[in-house]
C-alpha cells in the first residue's frame, strides 16, 4: 500500500483484521474496530505515520487491504468518511441496518493480549 | 443426484486439508498476502467490504435437502443467518472468518460441496438450465453434460492458469433458460437431421466491460466429441488469449479481435491435431454420470388434478402464485414451482438458514429431495405433484417465501453493490428495493407482464444487467451514485445487449425514470405484446425521451 497518492486531510488509517476480516482502524498504538477510536492525521507529519503504521502491520502479517482514507469532522470531533464507500466500510450494509459496525456486531475474535 | 465417487471425495478432502495449512502458513508469516491472495481465491474466499466472503459452488444450481440444511446450518454458526445466491448459482457468506474457513469446507466437503473453483482464471462452476429434467421441449437432460465438464475441468493442469476466468453453460432445450450466449462457453444440446444428439457450441460471450453475444463455432458437434473439442477451444484461448491486458484477457476479446472465422479455424486445427480418442469421455463413465440424473419415480397423474382445481377456486392468492410462478412440468399432474427470492423490499437472492431449512423440508416431503438454484436468484421445486400444490404454498407463506412474481418486473436481479462488494461502484440493493416498493401493486405487475430488470454495482456486470429488458449500471460520478439505464436486452436465444437510454441519474430518480419507461410500453403495446418485443418495434427514441424528461425536470 503506501500509494503513490495521498488523500486530502484530515485522513485515518483503516484495513481489515488478516484473521477475522473486520474492518479496523490505526489508533496510534493498536487496531481497534471501533472508528470512534480512529487516530485522525491533520497534516502532512500525522499522514506519513499513518502510512508508516500501515506498512509496518502489513509487514508484520495482522491486517490486509490498509490505506488512508480523507475524512471528515462531524459536531463532536468524530471522522466521517468523506467517500459514500468507505462511509459504508466503517457502518456496514445501508441495506441492514441490523448488521455490521452501525449494529455493534463485531467479527474480531479477541486476541486477549 | 450426482453423488461423489471415492475419488471425488478423497480431492475435496485433500484440497481442505490443504487450504487449512494454507491458511496456518499466510498466518504464521511463511506465506505473504500476495502469495496467499491467489491460493484463498481458488478456494472461493474474496475480501469484501466489511469482512471476508465464501463463494460456494452449486454446479448446475442443483442441490440436495441435506445440503441446504449444512447450507443454513453454516449460515447461523459461522455467518449473520443468511447466505446469497449469485446469478451463477452459487451461494454466498458474507462475514465468515478467514479462520473459521477450514471448519466450513470440511461441513460442505460433508455434504460433497466445495468452493474450488468458484474463483481465480480457471473454468468456473458450470451452470444449466434450471428446468433441467423438467422442460417439456427439453432434447435432453443438460446436467449429466455439465457434470462431465466439471469433472474434466476439476484441477485440469492445462487449464488451471488461463488469461482469465473461464465460464460455461448448458442449456438442453431450443428455448435458452441459462443465458447460454452470454458465457465463454455456450453449449445447447440439439438434434440433427438424423436424429443424433450433438451440441451447438458457442463461444466468446460475456458481459463486463466489452459486452459481447457469443458466437456459432460449431453448429453441431457429436455427443461423443464433446471433450476433446472444449479441449481444443480452450488449448487456442490458453495460447492466444492476451495476458498483458486483464480488461483484454477474456476469450471474448480473442474471438472478437481475430474475427470468429478465424477463431474457429483455429479450433477446428487443434482439434485435428489433437488425440481426441484419449481426452474424450469413456462411454461407460458418461452413462455411469448419466444414471445419476435419471428420472425420479414419478407416478402416473391424470391431467387435472381437482384438489389443485378446488384450491384456486377457493383462494385467490394461491391462484395469483400458481398462475405466476409455475411452470410446466413435462410428466402430467406434475409442476416446477419457482420460490420467489424477491419479497418487495427485500435484498434479491438473500435467504435465511431458517428459510433454507423450510424449502429443505418441502423439497424432501414433496419434490424428490431436488431443488435448483436459479441464475435469476430464485430457487425451483422441480417435481412437485399438482395435488400438493397447496400445501406447499401454505408452507411458503409461513415462511415468506410466497411472493407471486415470477419472471415480473419485481423478479429482479441485482448483485451485492457496494453494500457488500469491494468492487462496487454503486450500491444495487436499494435501487431493487426501490423499484420493488414501486411496482408492488400485484395486479399491476400482472398486467405489465414479463419483465426483466437487473441491477449491477459495477461493470463487472455480475447482475447481467447488458441483457436485462431493462439493465441499471451503478457507477460513480462526481463522487456521487450514478445510475445509467439501458433497454432491449435480451438474455434468451435472441440474445441482445440493450442500449443506453442517456446519461446517468441519480438514485432518488430512478423509480420514476423506470415507471415513465413502462408508461410509454404500456400506452403503445399491442395486444398480449410483451415488453421486450414491443421495445424491438418502437426502438429507443420514446423511452429516450423518458430519460431527459427526468434529467430536466425541475427539482
Ligand atoms: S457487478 Fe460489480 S458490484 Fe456487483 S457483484 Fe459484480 S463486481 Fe461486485
Amino acid at each position: 500500500m503506501t500509494a503513490a497518492k495521498r488523500p486530502p486531510l484530515p485522513v485515518i488509517l483503516l484495513a481489515n483484521d488478516l484473521l477475522d476480516g473486520e474492518v479496523v482502524f490505526w489508533t496510534g498504538r493498536v487496531w481497534s474496530d471501533r472508528p470512534q477510536e480512529a487516530l485522525i492525521a491533520r497534516d502532512e507529519a500525522g499522514a506519513a505515520l499513518l502510512e508508516a503504521a500501515a506498512a509496518e502491520a502489513l509487514a508484520q502479517n495482522k491486517v490486509v487491504d490498509a490505506y488512508l482514507v480523507d475524512v471528515a469532522l462531524d459536531g463532536e470531533g468524530r471522522a466521517v468518511p468523506r467517500h459514500y464507500r468507505e462511509k459504508i466500510k466503517t457502518e456496514g450494509p445501508s441495506v441492514r441496518r441490523d448488521l455490521g459496525k452501525q449494529a455493534g456486531q463485531s467479527n474480531l475474535v479477541p486476541t486477549g493480549h | 443426484m450426482y453423488r461423489y465417487d471415492e475419488f471425488d471425495a478423497r480431492f475435496v478432502r485433500e484440497r481442505v486439508a490443504q487450504f487449512r495449512d494454507q491458511v496456518a502458513r499466510r498466518l504464521d508469516g511463511s506465506l505473504t498476502e500476495d502469495e496467499f491472495k491467489p491460493l484463498r481465491l481458488k478456494n472461493g474466499v474474496y475480501l469484501q467490504l466489511h469482512a471476508y466472503m465464501l463463494r460456494i459452488a452449486i454446479p448446475y444450481g442443483t442441490l440436495s435437502a441435506r445440503q441446504l440444511r449444512q447450507l443454513a446450518l453454516i449460515g447461523e454458526k459461522y455467518d449473520r443467518g443468511y447466505g446469497h445466491f449469485t446469478t451463477r448459482t452459487n451461494m454466498q457468506f458474507n462475514w465468515p472468518r478467514l479462520r473459521d474457513v477450514p471448519e466450513i469446507l470440511d461441513l460442505l466437503a460433508d455434504v460433497e460441496m466445495h468452493c474450488i473453483q468458484t474463483s481465480g482464471n480457471c473454468i468456473r462452476n458450470v451452470t444449466a438450465d434450471h428446468f433441467a429434467g423438467v422442460a417439456a421441449d427439453e432434447v435432453e437432460d443438460p446436467r449429466p453434460t455439465a457434470e462431465l465438464i466439471r469433472q474434466w475441468s476439476s484441477l485440469h493442469p492445462e487449464f488451471d492458469y488461463l488469461p482469465r476466468k473461464f465460464k460455461i453453460a448448458v442449456t438442453g432445450s431450443p428455448q435458452d433458460r441459462a443465458v447460454t450466449k452470454a458465457h465463454d462457453i455456450g453449449l445447447r444440446i440439439l438434434r440433427n437431421a438424423k436424429g443424433e444428439i450433438g451440441y451447438e457450441v458457442m463461444v466468446g460471450g460475456g458481459l463486463g466491460r466489452t459486452p459481447m453475444i457469443a458466437k456459432t463455432i460449431r453448429a453441431f458437434l457429436p455427443k461423443a466429441e464433446l471433450l476433446a473439442y472444449l479441449e481444443a477451444v480452450l488449448r487456442v484461448y490458453n495460447l492466444e488469449g492476451r495476458r498483458d491486458n486483464k480488461y483484454k484477457a477474456r476469450v471474448k476479446i480473442l474471438v472478437h479481435e481475430i474475427g470468429a472465422e478465424k477463431f474457429t479455424q483455429l479450433v477446428e486445427d487443434e482439434y485435428a491435431r489433437l488425440d481426441g480418442p484419449s481426452i474424450v469421455a469413456d462411454p461407460q463413465e458418461v452413462a455411469r454420470i448419466a444414471a445419476y440424473f435419471a428420472p425420479p419415480a414419478y407416478e402416473k397423474l391424470p391431467l387435472r388434478s381437482t384438489g389443485f382445481d378446488a384450491a384456486k377456486t377457493q383462494n385467490r392468492a394461491f391462484a395469483t402464485w400458481a398462475s405466476v410462478n409455475l411452470f410446466p412440468h413435462k410428466l402430467t399432474g406434475y409442476a416446477a414451482a419457482t420460490i420467489s427470492l424477491k419479497n418487495i423490499g427485500e435484498a434479491p437472492g438473500d435467504v435465511t438458514s431458517a428459510q433454507m431449512r423450510v424449502l429443505a423440508d418441502l423439497a424432501e416431503k414433496y419434490s424428490f429431495d431436488e431443488l435448483r438454484i436459479t441464475h435469476a436468484q430464485n430457487v425451483v421445486l422441480p417435481h412437485v405433484k399438482q395435488d400438493d400444490l397447496f400445501a406447499v404454498w401454505q408452507a411458503l407463506v409461513a415462511a415468506d417465501l410466497a411472493s407471486a412474481n415470477a419472471g415480473l418486473i419485481t423478479d429482479i436481479i441485482a448483485c451485492p453493490g457496494l453494500d457488500y462488494c469491494s468492487l462496487a461502484t454503486a450500491r444495487s440493493i436499494p435501487i431493487a428495493q426501490a423499484l420493488a416498493q414501486r411496482f408492488a401493486d400485484q395486479e399491476r405487475q400482472i398486467e405489465i407482464g414479463e419483465l426483466n430488470i437487473k441491477i449491477s454495482g459495477c461493470i463487472n456486470a455480475c447482475a447481467h444487467h447488458h441483457v436485462g429488458h431493462i439493465g441499471i449500471l451503478g457507477l460513480e460520478k462526481s463522487g456521487k451514485e450514478s445510475y445509467q439505464i439501458t433497454l432491449g436486452g435480451d438474455a434468451t436465444l435472441n440474445a441482445a445487449i440493450g442500449e443506453r437510454l442517456g446519461p446517468g441519474l441519480d438514485a432518488e430518480d430512478v423509480p420514476d425514470t423506470i415507471e415513465r419507461i413502462v408508461e410509454v410500453y404500456l400506452q403503445h403495446r399491442k395486444a398480449g405484446e410483451p415488453f421486450i418485443d414491443a421495445v424491438r418495434r418502437l426502438g429507443l427514441e420514446p423511452f429516450k425521451a423518458v430519460v431527459q424528461e427526468t434529467l430536466h425536470a425541475p427539482a
